[in-house]
Formats: structure tokens, sequence, C-alpha cells
């Protein structure tokens, strides 16, 4: 049965959604994903292979076994959820381009080689980049083609990484990588690193997702990283430089999360943050450490899109999503703020949501490795998430001051997308066996003992307590209508504005050369002129049209004498 | 639209925002106290510190909001900054 490559199905719906509308383009919409998922649980089983020989090359287009089967799963859940969220959509190149793009992820994980998997990686990029645009600014345009370069600059570092593999060993399969693979395992690594938002490379993210569209950015959130954190999964668990730049990941952003005003790119940075648990995990590469980070992937993409999806109704309905603009919104949005603080509890770990039971496997098998000081910068990290995303996003969009805003409750496909992510936060949280017994590796843990949730308890509420300090003493950084410089600064005004004055100074240069050399023959003219040889005709300077004259008739002199010579033989 | 007065929410008053304060200190105290009631189980040192989470988690958020705070004295531009 399991012949059939995932993504076809995602691609033939992307066709049919792009020559329809209405009902029938609202039903393809919700019952690709559907099928899907169904298809894959049902149908596709761990350790199915297709391959087709395309030149001297061998594609797998479906290598199935439980890491890449788990993310099947959860892309299709993503891709149905937001599927939901978007119903009210009527622009038809961002429902084609969601579903192309979801079709890409699937596509992705279920390659099992270096160049399918490339293929689909720019196929991510490709069909992305619509759902920035089709916000149709003019910011959303240039941080489109800045995501858009970043992503294709991923892809180019891929493709080149694939050929030095192949060259080196002569296969093209995706397994274990490895750094020790030399220039090959550090180009694959550099690629997948910029899809997964390692640090210095993470600009893209935080960059494009706040200027997608409303729909938009819930799609985003939930298939780059999560493919890139996969692709690190698969090509690079155990590397221990994964451990450093996780933790990097995980701490660094949280700054930026308290003092950025727009919430949608609050929500952008905890993404990071997120991921470097991922990333973590991935490093640390036991088998717990690993089973955490794609546990964690798996409650990420829900809550987090969760999360997008409450922002992305109040800039719905508000039409703003600046921290420095709201506030009070529970009083009209009162169901979306309930769904808000469900995600913003998730996210931060709280016992008996979903956050809870796969970030505490990462950071147990933190401890279980003995990385002492690099646990307690992830606990700070811990603290940090819950003061930025689990407190300020709630607080300063449905409660802090009232802004006086007064608005409707999100439409009811948004309200019933929502309600299924938070519910399904809640059943992780909850009943997490079942997403334990997907995970790939075997695993002997269970989150709720006393201590664990005692500890992590403590933790919350008195990041919670601080939170509270800090505001009654008005130690808080109030939301400001601003922008942080962040590494986008270095391609967005370093180095435009180093160009400039670059080419300025040559301007400059020439100017004062050709005023040198103008002056300088003015003088020799000047000289010459005063010598008594200066007033016979050929003593002047002629212009140059003359001396082509001269030089062509001589040339052409001596052709005729040519011809005669050659004639007369 | 003004005609009718609106409606009262629930923290439009004030004593509703003191009451939800008081139950979270309350819940505060009361996981500090039973950090002294029960046995913890322990992989680091520090871990032994009572109340260790507790006191990490507020230290932990202070620090963050006060280097945050520093960091708009370097990072912080006009909201059109990239406009111009």
């Amino acid at each position: 049965m399991s012949e059939f490559p995932p993504f076809l199905l995602f691609f033939i719906a992307a066709l049919l959604v792009g020559v329809t509308n209405g009902l029938a383009r609202q039903i393809i919409l919700l019952i690709t994903p559907v099928i899907t998922g169904l298809y894959l649980w049902f149908g596709v089983d761990s350790g199915a292979n297709v391959t087709f020989a395309l030149m001297d090359y061998e594609l797998t287009v479906l290598r199935a076994d439980k890491l890449s089967l788990l993310f099947g799963y959860l892309f299709c859940i993503a891709s149905f959820i937001a599927s939901i969220y978007s119903l009210h959509v009527k622009d038809t190149k961002q429902h084609v381009a969601g579903v192309m793009y979801a079709g890409s992820a699937l596509g992705a994980v279920f390659s099992g080689d270096l160049i399918t998997l490339f293929i689909f990686w720019e196929l991510l990029a490709i069909s992305s980049v619509f759902l920035i645009w089709a916000r149709g600014t003019e910011r959303a345009l240039k941080a489109g083609i800045r995501y858009l370069v970043f992503q294709v600059l991923s892809g180019v570092l891929l493709l080149a990484g694939a050929l030095v593999y192949f060259n080196k060993t002569g296969s093209l399969a995706f397994d274990h990588i490895g750094l020790d693979m030399g220039i090959a395992g550090w180009l694959i690594f550099i690629a997948f690193g910029i899809k997964s938002a390692f640090p210095f490379l993470h600009s893209w993210l935080t960059d494009g997702y706040p200027e997608a569209t409303v729909t938009g950015t819930v799609f985003l959130s939930a298939f780059t990283t999560k493919v890139a954190v996969y692709a690190l999964a698969r090509g690079f668990a155990g590397e221990e430089i994964l451990v450093y730049i996780g933790v990097t990941m995980a701490c660094f952003p949280i700054f930026y999360a308290v003092i950025e005003n727009d919430l949608r790119k609050v929500l952008a940075y905890s993404l990071i943050n997120q991921v470097g648990f991922m990333v973590t995990g991935i490093g640390i590469g036991t088998a717990l450490a690993l089973n955490g980070a794609i546990a964690h992937a798996f409650s990420d993409v829900i809550f987090k899109g969760l999360l997008f999806m409450t922002m992305g109704a109040v800039l719905y309905r508000v039409g703003n999503i600046n921290g420095s603009d709201l506030g009070g919104l529970y009083k009209s949005m009162p169901k979306t703020t309930v769904l808000c603080i469900i995600g913003a509890l998730s996210i931060s770990a709280f016992p008996l949501f979903s956050g809870f039971i796969s970030k505490s496997m990462v950071m147990t098998a933190l401890m279980a490795e003995d990385y002492g000081y690099l646990w307690l910068l992830m606990l700070f990290a811990s603290a940090g998430v819950f003061h930025h995303a689990g407190i300020k996003i709630p607080y300063f969009a449905f409660f802090a001051h009232d802004s006086g805003i007064r608005t409707q409750e999100a439409p009811l496909n948004m309200l019933v997308a929502m309600t299924i992510a938070a519910l399904l936060c809640l059943f992780i949280g909850m009943q997490p066996q079942h997403l334990y017994a997907l995970l790939p590796w075997e695993v002997d843990y269970w989150p709720y003992d006393l201590t664990h949730v005692l500890t992590q308890l403590q933790l919350l509420f008195f990041s919670a307590l601080a939170f509270v300090w800090l505001n009654q003493k008005g130690m808080y950084p109030p939301e400001l209508r601003s922008v942080n410089l962040d590494m986008d600064w270095f391609y967005r005004r370093l180095v435009p504005n180093s160009v400039q004055r670059f080419v300025i100074i040559l301007s400059d240069i020439r100017d004062s050369l050709l005023a040198t050399a103008v002056a300088s023959i003015k003088g020799v003219k000047n000289g010459f002129s005063k010598y008594s040889m200066s007033k016979y005709y050929l003593a002047e300077s002629w212009p140059t049209g003359s001396m082509v004259f001269w030089i062509s008739a001589i040339f052409a002199a001596f052709l005729l004498l040519g011809i005669s010579g050659a004639l007369k033989q | 639209m003004s005609d009718e007065k609106e409606k009262t929410y629930f923290f439009d008053r004030p004593e509703n925002v003191k009451r939800l304060l008081k139950g979270f200190y309350a819940v505060c105290i009361l996981l500090v106290v039973i950090d002294f009631v029960v046995h913890r189980h322990t992989g680091f040192d520090w871990e032994k510190i009572p109340a260790f989470y507790a006191i990490y988690g507020f230290i932990a958020c202070v620090v963050l909001v006060v280097i945050a705070k520093k960091m708009r004295h370097f990072v912080m531009r006009k909201e059109d900054y990239y406009d111009e």
C-alpha cells in the first residue's frame, strides 16, 4: 500500500485549490490533511521505502521510519488546524502557497536522499515567501525578499554540501552525516543551521514572520524550523557543538522578547528560544534527549501555532498588534483570551500542559549528562519564556491598561482552530503516554513526579512574582513604539550604508583625479603656447576626430598599396 | 453609543485585582512551605539550597528585565528606522 509519497496528495490538492473556490475549495483544504494523516497512520509502515531513478541517481521520495512518521503526523495536524484558521481567506494565492508549503514540509521529512531533500528544501522557501508577500505592504515585500535570500542561500549550501558528500562517499543517502565529514558536513550543517535559525543566522525569522499575513504566520511557525530540527536530528545527532548553539538560542532571544513591541515578533523570538531547547536535545544525543527534542517539536508546533493564532485574531480584529496600543481586550474577546492563556501556560511548561512533558525531558537529559552550568542557563531560559511569552503576551494584549478598544470576538473558524489546538495542548500535557509511544527511541520517562511538579511550579510562580513586583515598582520596561536592532541591521543598514559611502568616496576620487588631469593638461598647453614653435600648424593640439581621420587615411593608403601589389603578382 | 453606561468588567474593580494578587501570593508562600515539608530528589549540589527554584526563578526574571532595559539604550530605534 505505502507506495505513494504523501506530499503528492498535498501537491494535487494545491492544484485543485487553485482552480476551485467557495465551498469546494474549503472542503479540499480541510480533507487533504485528514486524508494524508489517515494514510500515514494506517497505510505507511515504518520501513517503507519508495525510490525511482533519475539519470544516474536514485531518488528516495518516501523513506518512512518512526522519526519521519512522527513529523508527518505533526505536519498533517498543523496543516489541518491552519486550514481551519484560514478558511475565511478569499485569496487564492495564499491558499495555494499554504498547501504547497505544507506538502513540501512533508516531502522534506520523508526524503531519503540529499537531492530530494534539497528539492523540497527549496520548495519550502519558494512557497512560504508568498505567505509573507500576500500581506501586500511594501514592508512585507522587502522582508519577503530578505527572507527568500536566506532560504535560497540555505538551499545552495545544502546542494553544494550534498555534491561534496557524494564525491567523498559515493552515496547521497540522507542518514547520519556528522561534522567529521569535513567540508561536506559543515556545508550541510550550516544549511540546516540557517533554517533552524542558529544565532547570527536567525534574523530572517524575526524579520519575516511578523510581516506575514494573519494566517500566513500560523503556517510559517509550523513548518520551516521544524523541518530543520528534523534534519538536524537525522544528520547531526550527538554533535556537541549543538548543545552550545542550542543554549545560546534559548537564552539570547528572551532579552529581545522582553523589549519588543510587536507581539507577533515577541512570538518569533520565543520560537527561536523553543527551537533552542530542541537543538540542545539533539546535541546531547542520548535517547532521552533526542526523544525530548522531537517531543518538544511536537508540542511546540501546536502551542506556538495557538499563540500565533490568538495574536493573529487580535491583528485581524483590531488591525494592530503592538503591545503599546493594545490592552483590555479580554472585555471584547474573552474566548480568545482564554485560548491564549492556555497557549501561554503550555509554552511556559506548566504541569498538565504540553510544554511540561517535553521540555522536562531535555532538562533531565542535560542533568543526566552533567552539563551543570548549561543546565542553569536553560533554567534561566525556562523562567524567561514564562516571563515574555507566558505573561507578557496575554497581559499586554488582553489586560494591562484598558486601551479603550472595543471589538468583536474572533470569527468562528478561528475560534474552532484555536480550540482544537488548545485541547491538543491539554491532551498532550495530561496524557503524554500517547505522544511518548510515538517517539523514535525507547523511553522510560515519566514527567509527573513530586519533585518535578513542585520545582517547576516554584520556578514559574516566582517568575510571575518577579513580574508582579517589577510592575508594581514601575521597573518593568513599558511597551514603546520602536524597533530593536538585531542581526538584520548588518544587511539592512550597515552594508547598504557602507556601499553608499563607498560609492560616494569613489566618485569623489574620480572627480578629483579628473580635475588634476585637466589642470595639468591645461598647464602643459599654456607652457607650450609660450614656446616659439607653437605657432606652426602641426604643433597645435589636434582633436581626436582629426587624428582618427588621418590614421584611417594612412591605413587606407597601406591597404591600396597592398592590394595593388598583390594584383601585380 | 455613550448613552448607556458600559458594563463594568471583572478587572475594572480594584478589589478583584487585589483578591487575585492575594491568592497568588498565598500560592507562592505555600510552594515555599511545601519545599520544607516534602523531600525532593536532587541532581546538582545547588539544588539542595532550600527553595532553590523559587529563588532562582525570581532572580532570573529580575536580571532578565534589568539587562533587557539596559539593552534598550543600545538597540532601540524609532519605529520607522528602516523605512527612511
